[in-house]
């Protein structure tokens, strides 16, 4: 108990920090991805043939790349072979890559999350918008999009929830954040390894179950019922 | 594209302007590309002295395919591991009995929410410094521990949900002909459920190989590791980097295709065993298989 307890004296504050890190990268990739995604998911439902392969190329190309070779790619090489800056300080030059990362990855997962909202659109509920004589976008913004964005809820909880774990790949981006603390803490306390992960591991239980449960909850609450 | 929900057919106007939206999205796509190629040009990454050493038997020996050896080796294990995994807790969590109910469901529940990297990071470390295994395993038994206990509780969730989805008369009919709740859910629900996870567990072996990357962290020689080896001993960290990028894309890409066929033949399965039997009792619904698309 003691040495636990000092260990939260020594690493206490560089958890919290670094944890804040996470829930930064998770907030700043989480809005980059989520338009992106949008964007990618209207490309694919799109009549116009190039859009919707680029936007299938997009998806099928980074939905099956390991986000370790991606973050590993910004250090590497957006960094290390063209010279990437797009901040000044060292540090925050490697979270802005680490963000480029996160959000190059998820965005393939939530344009599949939207687009399968999309999908759980009857069809149907378009031809009675079109009979009751709306044009395309009143019947896109006032029938479809809404039914569409309930649809999608559940499975964009799944990708966001996602999101806040593989901030933690960041470790391969060389960005500060928990689990290279994590790594520091067990390799120079290794007598009290398994309480260092349970704390570690109870800041993700933390964020994540409640995440999950109000993506539930509000998946559940907002159905379409049909 | 038929039966869009948003689209009607388009008329000459619509088709015109379709045209013109496909000639701008085709143009702005290929100006993209060569940008990429002369910005690669103007770096000098596209000198054949940089691809050279992937024409090499000796890099591929030495170097890549040891490394991809070694990436299936521990997807592969920890396939066969977290199913079993799988089976145990999604079965678990199915028990009426509060206590395996219990600890199955926080078991299950804890593991999902951990990120699989703080798993090996803790396993690689623990294990190699309390000398439970040699310090040169330390890292490859970290990556299977770690993708077989968050796979495997997504798979609990699986064979969970998959067992939902089951008509109740399933069930009912095992309890009737004298089964036990366990034996029921052994014999009759679960070979049932499997069929509808098919996709999403195939799904799931994507996850898992992707995520076999993450060994590189911990120093286990898989293919980004060996690759990343190839690249900073011939400086062509780019070129190596997306060699072994595309070598993941296309077992990928080929596992979800398998996923996306086993979907509509599961699909089609069940809405051709819906047509048929028509019985009292069970409403012949759409069809219920569960979706490839969000694994993440």
């Amino acid at each position: 108990m003691e040495a636990y307890l000092s260990l939260w004296e020594t690493y206490g504050p560089r958890m919290l920090e670094t944890f804040w890190t996470n829930i930064q990268l998770t907030f700043w990739a989480a809005i980059a991805s989520v338009t992106l995604g949008a964007l990618l998911a209207l490309m694919r439902i799109s009549p116009v043939t190039s859009l919707r392969w680029v936007g299938a190329a997009y998806v099928n190309i980074f939905r099956n790349t390991p986000l370790t070779i991606i973050m590993t790619f910004g250090v590497l090489v957006l960094f290390g072979v063209f010279q990437v800056q797009i901040a000044d300080d060292f540090n925050l030059n490697f979270f802005r890559i680490a963000i480029i990362g996160l959000t190059v990855y998820h965005a393939a997962f939530f344009c599949e999350a939207i687009r399968s909202g999309v999908n759980t659109v009857p069809l149907g509920q378009a031809e009675a918008a079109r009979a009751i004589g709306l044009s395309f976008l009143p019947a896109a913004r006032l029938v479809i999009f809404p039914q569409a964005l309930r649809g999608s809820i559940a499975p964009m909880g799944n990708v966001l929830i996602a999101l806040i774990k593989n901030s933690t790949v960041a470790m391969a981006g060389s960005v500060a954040e928990i689990s290279g603390t994590m790594r520091t803490m067990m390799e120079f306390r290794p007598d009290v390894g398994i309480p260092i992960f349970l704390t570690v591991a109870a800041f993700f239980v933390i964020v994540v179950l409640p995440v999950g449960m109000l993506a539930t909850y509000l998946s559940k609450k907002l159905a379409v019922t049909r | 594209m038929s039966g869009s929900v948003l689209f009607d057919a388009p008329g000459p106007k619509a088709r015109r302007r379709i045209l013109i939206l496909n000639i701008i999205g085709a143009l702005g796509f290929i100006a993209l590309i060569v940008w990429v190629i002369s910005v690669l040009a103007d770096y000098g990454q596209l000198a054949p002295e940089k691809w050279t050493s992937f024409t090499q038997s000796s890099t591929w020996q030495n170097y890549l395919l040891p490394g991809l050896m070694n990436t299936f080796k521990s997807a592969a294990i920890a396939i066969f591991t977290s199913l079993a995994f799988g089976m145990i807790f999604g079965m678990g969590r199915l028990a009426h009995n509060k206590i395996i109910n219990g600890i199955s469901s926080v078991v299950v529940e804890f593991f999902r929410a951990v990120p699989v990297l703080l798993m090996m990071i803790f396993f690689w470390i623990f294990f190699g410094r309390m000398g439970i295994v040699p310090q040169g395993d330390a890292p490859f038994v970290a990556v299977v521990l770690a993708l077989t206990l968050y796979n495997g509780s997504v798979v609990a969730e699986l064979v969970r949900s998959g067992v939902h989805g089951l008509p109740k008369g399933q069930r009912e009919a095992g309890i009737a002909i004298g089964l036990t709740r366990g034996q029921s859910l052994r014999f009759v629900e679960v070979p049932q459920a499997l069929v509808a996870m098919m996709p999403a567990l195939l799904g799931q072996f994507v996850v898992i190989l992707k995520d076999s990357a993450l060994g590189a962290i911990i120093n286990y020689n898989e293919l980004l590791f060996s690759s990343r080896l190839v690249g900073t001993g011939n400086a062509n960290v780019f070129q190596a980097l997306l060699v072994a990028a595309v070598i993941f894309i296309l077992i990928n890409f080929a596992l979800t295709s398998l996923a996306q066929w086993v979907s509509t033949r599961v699909a089609r399965r069940r809405a051709r065993a819906d047509a048929t039997d028509e019985g009292p009792g069970e409403a012949p619904g759409p069809p219920q298989t569960m979706g490839t698309t969000a694994t993440v």
